[in-house]
């Protein structure tokens, strides 16, 4: 992403217009626009004409639209981000009031107001436009007869292919029905690779299974590669790496990305520190308990004793539509950087993020132990022993 | 179609006058809406089914009693008649990697004249070749070029074989930490399990010990519904059948298993040796055995199992723990039946795809019978359906009294030594009978005592080793499931984290 121009003003009102450079930076879009915003950028519309006769034409033309925004949508497989939104600013083509959705596109710019500028989106801004973020990583978590091909970028965690094959069992007799099913297997997790590995992006991509699946899988995919002279995967042999994960499910990413092997040749990611704060939480939890809270009421009373060390929040509590809500989240954020605490923001895309928001979307570690704090939260009836 | 199918069924199973006076009327009077006869057919026997044991007062008519009765004996006398009235066994054997499972239980086949000379002499020249010349038992059982390469078994490995009084299928359970999965396919069909130690100096300490398999398959057994077990001490020889050393693996593993639920009468062990073949079918002669055991050997004591009382009675549940295209028309499935019977030409319903099939034919061990009851180790072949919305882990069942399918259920689970305390949405995989669906915690609704079962906490923050609680589970595909009071062998699951087992537990409730 590239900020081209910024102008907010002393009470936090203002505008920012930003050019998206690739589909990443679309979920980082939709995480800073919020109902009420207004948004102004290129789109297209049918136009209905009139001619004098009373015939009616309709052509499609290109205009910038500036939109109240009133629904926003993203399809996460296809990083595409619609808003809806009624026109604001009248034009020949659209009248005032009509409604409107714009689609974003990648390398035009746009511009987006809003009545408050908080500290959440400012950072969200920076850490978008922050060129050193980059490293883009492809994982094939498999097991026998189940793989999952997700793309994994410092935002995001995209599910690219998952392929599902029923692999026959041995019996007594006859293996060649598994070794045939097995063959079809990973036939089909070869060409999910190529069709969606793009190896000009991706700098590794992590093979992870349990047991001899992977080193299986990747000699079959070289062998392959070779006795079909395909030169992408012939070139780009050495970035393939070989992980061990305990299961083919999304979720064992976690394992895989929190491996040391991993982590130092990817040199630090999100995603990998993300998973690292999460672990740390539950070795917290385990270990000391009155030092490891989730729960908003609970942190939040944590924190009015500065007792909050590291704050671990999903992005999604901050795309919350309804304005107090999102701004207590906001203020709980910027009281924990106040006394020094650190703020972790997980990505709802990453599969510690999808942890984190079925925990609450909200957890601490403290500085010191606060004991006691395990009454019920506030909507639960305290029937404690 | 199928009125002749049906009544040549009847005769076999159903010879009572009720259902069939009961059913000739019924298509006498030409075609009913085919709605409705199930479900009078429903409101008929239903209440007759638990008739025989609690509630004589739901039958209307007196002949019913008798017909019922009679069905009954029907199931149960033939399945003792059958196989010259040996009962049917589901073994399962289990141990650290390494600790010679595979090897023990290929030469007891060798042995017992299951595996004939020439194919035997042509593993010993293979595995010679492939410089494993001890792996040559153990591709008795390890098929695959995969497993013997590496001489690891990784699939679980079924056959059968007799025994003076009993019919044994035999499940070797891989023993790599990776392929627990597949143990607790092959666990959660079984009734007996035999523990297989590695007897030698530090190798038995190392299965032992945290990192080690033995300690999670005895857990992993135990909490699956496997109440009889034997130990084998393997690789005694290597220890010259030191008495001393026997004792010393007995009295850590005693501790052991007692905590974990054994009864100490149900456990026996037995000192082996799977690679010469000592005490495996018959007793030792090696004076350094002989001189302080005199109790049994491995075939003798794998006779002396009680086989478990079989559901026949309850209505009929078969888990799929393998799909795969045969000759001619259809598909086939395997899979242990958990309860009831089946006749070839029955139809029944796959859940959760809720599909009907019809059953086109059955084989007990490679041969094909025309019906199998609770505890048989069956493959069906079956048409009607497509393949490809068969799963491992589907479960058949009865038409009338399906099996429910859901994404979320509350069940009592109890703690295993975990790493990291359990919170709400905790990702684990779930491993129901041969299901393992990725699945999250959803809520954790309170801690129970260990004992008494009474409520010591609601809405605990999180849950740490040992403690007994009752949470509720999402899945994120619906699987079939019963409840434990309902069906003792359908309601047990298991959860893992990472690469461990981290409960066991019982499902107490179906949400949706």
């Amino acid at each position: 992403m590239k900020l081209l121009h910024k102008d907010i003003e002393k009470d936090y009102a203002g505008q920012v217009t930003l050019m998206p450079e690739e589909a990443e930076d679309m979920w980082h879009t939709y995480n800073l626009l919020q109902v009420g915003d207004s948004l102004r950028a290129s789109t297209i519309r049918k136009v209905q004409t009139e001619s004098s006769t009373g015939s009616v034409g309709s052509s499609r033309v290109r205009t910038t639209l500036t939109v109240s925004v009133e629904a926003i949508d993203f399809d996460s497989q296809a990083c595409q981000l619609r808003v809806k939104g009624t026109n604001i600013e009248e034009n020949q083509y659209v009248k005032m009031g009509a409604y409107h959705t714009i689609e974003l596109e990648l390398n035009r710019k746009f511009t987006l107001a809003k009545k408050i500028w908080d500290s959440v989106v400012l950072d969200r801004i920076e850490q978008a436009c922050d060129p050193a973020q980059k490293a883009d990583v492809a994982a094939v978590v498999m097991q026998e007869g189940l793989a999952n091909v997700v793309l994994v970028t410092p935002a995001m965690t995209l599910l690219r292919a998952k392929v599902e094959v029923t692999i026959p069992r041995k019996r007594r007799g006859s293996c060649t029905q598994h070794d045939k099913a097995l063959e079809r297997f990973y036939e089909a997790v070869m060409q999910a690779i190529l069709r969606h590995i793009n190896f000009d992006v991706v700098k590794c991509i992590l093979v992870a299974s349990p047991g001899f699946v992977k080193d299986q899988f990747i000699s079959y995919l070289f062998r392959e590669a070779v006795r079909q002279d395909s030169k992408v995967l012939l070139e780009n042999r050495p970035k393939f790496m070989l992980v061990h994960s305990s299961s083919g499910h999304k979720y064992s990413l976690k394992e895989i990305l929190s491996d040391p092997a991993v982590t130092s040749r990817l040199s630090d990611t999100k995603a990998a520190g993300e998973v690292k704060a999460l672990e740390d939480f539950y070795k917290m939890l385990q270990h000391e308990p009155d030092r490891a809270f989730y729960g908003l009421a609970h942190v939040e009373k944590a924190n009015e004793a500065m007792a909050v060390d590291v704050l671990l929040i999903s992005d999604e509590l901050f795309r919350h539509q309804e304005v107090a809500t999102r701004s207590r989240y906001v203020r709980l954020v910027d009281s924990v950087r106040d006394n020094g605490g650190t703020v972790r923001i997980f990505s709802s895309l990453h599969v510690s993020g999808e942890q984190l928001n079925q925990l609450s979307g909200l957890a601490a570690i403290l500085r010191f132990p606060i004991p006691d704090l395990s009454e019920p939260e506030e909507d639960s009836s305290s029937d404690e022993e | 179609m199928f009125p002749q199918e049906r009544s040549k069924r009847w005769a076999l199973t159903c010879p009572a006058p009720r259902r069939t006076g009961f059913w000739v009327p019924l298509r006498a009077r030409g075609r009913l809406p085919t709605t409705s006869s199930p479900r009078r057919r429903r409101g008929q026997t239903r209440p007759a089914r638990p008739a025989a044991s609690e509630d004589p007062g739901a039958v209307p008519t007196p002949v019913k009693p008798s017909g019922k009765a009679k069905q009954q004996l029907n199931v149960r006398e033939e399945l003792e008649k059958r196989q010259g009235g040996k009962p049917l066994l589901n073994l399962v054997v289990i141990g650290h990697v390494d600790a010679g499972k595979s090897t023990l239980m290929g030469h007891l086949l060798y042995l017992l004249g299951h595996v004939n000379k020439r194919t035997m002499h042509k593993y010993e020249q293979d595995s010679k070749k492939a410089g494993k010349a001890s792996f040559a038992y153990a591709w008795v059982l390890d098929e695959t070029g995969e497993e013997r390469e590496r001489g690891v078994t990784m699939d679980v490995g079924m056959t059968k074989f007799d025994t003076k009084t009993k019919v044994i299928t035999l499940m070797d359970a891989p023993g790599h930490k990776d392929f627990i999965p597949n143990m607790i396919t092959g666990a959660a069909q079984a009734d007996v399990a035999v523990l297989v130690v590695d007897a030698s100096r530090g190798e038995f300490e190392a299965g032992f010990e945290s990192g080690g398999q033995t300690r999670e398959h005895g857990l992993l057994v135990r909490s699956l519904g496997v109440t009889q077990l034997a130990v084998a001490v393997n690789k005694m020889d290597q220890v010259n059948w030191q008495q001393e050393r026997f004792q010393e693996i007995l009295t850590k593993l005693g501790h052991f298993l007692k905590q974990a639920g054994f009864k100490d009468s149900d456990v026996s062990y037995i000192p082996t040796s799977g690679l010469s073949g000592e005490n495996l079918t018959t007793r030792s002669a090696v004076p350094s055995l002989t001189s302080w055991y005199q109790g049994p050997c491995l075939l003798e004591q794998i006779d002396a199992f009680k086989p478990p009382r079989r559901s026949v009675d309850k209505p009929f549940r078969l888990c799929v723990a393998d799909v795969f295209k045969d000759q001619g028309s259809g598909f086939c499935v395997t899979g242990k039946i958990e309860a009831g019977y089946i006749q070839t030409g029955d139809r029944v319903l796959a859940m959760p795809p809720n599909e009907s099939c019809t059953v086109k034919g059955i084989t007990l061990h490679d041969e094909p019978i025309e019906w199998a009851a609770a505890g048989d180790h069956v493959s069906l072949t079956v048409t009607g359906m497509d393949i490809i919305k068969m799963n491992v882990g589907c479960v058949f069942c009865d038409m009338k009294e399906p099996i429910r399918a859901c994404t979320r259920f509350r069940a009592r689970v109890l703690l295993f030594n975990i790493e990291v305390p359990v919170t709400q949405g905790f990702p684990v995989l779930l491993h129901y009978q041969t299901v393992s669906e990725p699945a999250t915690i959803r809520k954790l609704v309170s801690i129970l005592h260990k004992s008494s079962g009474e409520v010591l906490k609601k809405k605990p923050k999180c849950l740490s080793k040992g403690q007994n609680a009752v949470v509720e589970i999402q899945t994120q595909r619906p699987v079939a499931l019963e409840l434990y009071k309902d069906f003792k062998e359908l309601g047990r699951f298991m959860l893992r984290y990472v690469g461990s087992t981290i409960a066991a537990g019982v499902v107490t409730e179906i949400r949706e």
